[in-house]
């Protein structure tokens, strides 16, 4: 079962790692969009730093839209995801390890940049700690809401605008949660309550969302 | 009787505007609504119908055929 | 009772129930909609605080709660839809759909229009209507979603799954709202704090929520019977029909 699971991710991984500019791309877009933000409003550190938690959060909810095509479209259209339909193994568990490449691949770069961001929006550590959490367990939730979108989309030839229709409202609470968790930091208040509401919707959308997107892909693939 | 007169009523006491306005597009888009739906059906029991009549044309002319 | 039931299975049936109870709901339509109007408008006494303003309420209150309550029947619909595989709740979740969508709007075009003189401001992200705002944004994700799909069986399948995951969505939409708003509650504003309404304010009310759930439910047998239609017009039912109305208009 677990042999399954780290077969799926591993072969997500090479395929994405040959074409490269699929993981850089999302994670351009989101610098970039986040960039605009000093140059239409003005450099004032004060301002940046208060509107950094949501200028941060929404350019990577948009950049996580940008990289959601991926995730079915190629398979759906060579084929190899009616194959993994026809797989042994619960279609549940198979999605769910490709949501969870997913996630190494656009999730994790985020992560991983954000404290370059946190940095041009002049953000404090202890404030810039708490982003980092919400992105930690934000970014996965987002993953799982929007495979959804993309396997009620996929066999739709303009699925694209659909899937942020879609997607995008369903993702409001965690922008609502991510940012009012940042701006407690920033106030020097305990924000684990939030973090720990953050964490019941992951675990929740863990148990279910796997079981949404692969009814969502019989519907697409038939 | 809330209201002493016509022009008392449509005045609604200073806030006229806003309660018609809210009444009007509420009427509004609430008619659209009953004549899309109504509208919808003609259309789809007009193209049955065409297809119907297509069949028997086509009927029609096979029938031809046979006895030409 | 599931041998009663079983024969609305076939959309034939169920099409000519929904023609039979059609007419029902219109006429309960018009008359709470007279009444209520008539009442609430000319009758009901202006509120102390509010003034006339506040007969707003008549459109606004019905509108929003049958706007929830659609999308609950749509939630139980989907449910249905999937775990008994029955056609006809799908068909549902498209009939109503667009109801409840054109009453999240009027709940929201008539709270700005109440808030312009309550609040002074056209919109306030108020709680409340900023999550009418969302249930909005869902609706049309929804509908959205069925129409872009050419076959209708997966549309409405479709549908069905994105309503559910709605379902689940819609609380902590809400809760997230009314958390936020009374976080960043601004300075402007002013809750309509529920009057303890007087009865003559409060009946009109009623008459205003039974008449617009009648006419949720008029509007969607409509479109329900319309979905039928579309589907099944290959059937020869649909062509009897049709021809047996030509026939009666020669």
């Amino acid at each position: 079962m677990f042999k399954v699971f780290l077969q799926v991710v591993s072969k997500e991984l090479k395929g994405a790692f040959r074409r490269q500019s699929d993981i850089l791309n999302p994670v351009w877009f989101f610098i970039i969009v986040v960039t605009l933000f000093p140059l239409g409003i003005g450099t004032d550190p004060i301002l940046l730093a208060r509107i950094a938690p949501g200028v941060i959060w929404v350019a990577a909810l948009l950049a996580a839209l940008l990289s959601f095509e991926r995730l079915f479209k190629d398979d759906f259209i060579d084929g190899s995801l009616e194959q993994l339909m026809l797989m042994p193994h619960p279609l549940a568990w198979l999605v769910s390890a490709k949501v969870f490449a997913h996630w190494l691949l656009t999730g994790l770069p985020i992560l991983f940049i954000s404290p370059l961001l946190a940095i041009f929006l002049s953000m404090e550590t202890n404030t810039y700690f708490a982003l980092f959490l919400t992105l930690l367990i934000g970014t996965p939730i987002l993953s799982l809401l929007g495979a959804i979108g993309v396997a009620l989309t996929v066999g739709l030839r303009k699925g694209g605008i659909l899937l942020s229709l879609i997607m995008l409202p369903l993702s409001i609470p965690i922008l609502i949660f991510s940012t009012l968790a940042i701006d407690a930091a920033a106030y020097g208040q305990s924000y684990l309550g939030l973090l720990a509401l953050l964490g019941a919707m992951l675990v929740t959308s863990i148990t279910l969302a796997p079981f949404a997107i692969a009814a969502s892909l019989r519907v697409s693939v038939s | 009787m809330a209201f002493e007169s016509i022009s008392d009523f449509i005045a609604m006491g200073g806030y006229g505007f806003y309660v018609w306005l809210s009444y009007g597009l509420t009427f509004l888009a609430l008619i659209i609504l009953v004549v899309n739906s109504i509208a919808k059906k003609n259309k789809i029991l007009k193209n049955v119908e065409q297809r119907l009549s297509r069949e028997q044309r086509i009927k029609k002319a096979q029938n031809m055929e046979g006895t030409l | 009772m599931w041998k009663w039931l079983h024969p609305y299975a076939k959309p034939e049936k169920s099409y000519q129930l929904a023609g039979k109870l059609l007419p029902w709901f219109v006429v309960v339509t018009v008359i709470t909609f007279v009444v209520g109007l008539v009442w609430g408008l000319l009758f009901a006494p202006a509120d102390y605080q509010q003034g006339d303003s506040f007969r707003i309420i008549y459109i606004h209150v019905p509108a929003a709660m049958m706007a929830m309550a659609a999308y609950s029947t749509m939630a139980i619909a989907a449910f249905i839809a999937l775990v008994w595989q029955i056609r006809l709740a799908e068909m549902n979740i498209a009939a109503i759909a667009p109801v409840g969508a054109v009453f999240t709007f009027i709940a929201l075009v008539t709270g700005a229009a109440w808030g312009k003189p309550m609040w002074g401001a056209w919109w306030v992200w108020d709680a409340r209507l900023t999550s009418e705002l969302i249930l909005l944004f869902v609706y049309l994700g929804i509908i959205a979603l069925y129409n872009a799909f050419s076959d209708k069986v997966l549309a409405g399948r479709a549908a069905s799954i994105l309503t559910l995951v709605g379902v689940i969505n819609l609380p902590v939409i809400h809760y997230s709202v009314v958390w936020w708003n009374t976080l960043h509650q601004g300075a402007t504003i002013m809750k309509f704090d529920k009057p303890s309404m007087a009865p003559e304010m409060l009946w009109p009310l009623m008459i205003m929520i039974v008449g617009f759930a009648a006419f949720l439910g008029s509007v969607s047998l409509l479109r329900f019977r319309n979905e039928i239609l579309a589907r099944e017009s290959h059937r020869p039912w649909v062509s009897a029909l049709v021809t047996d109305k030509l026939s009666g208009e020669k």
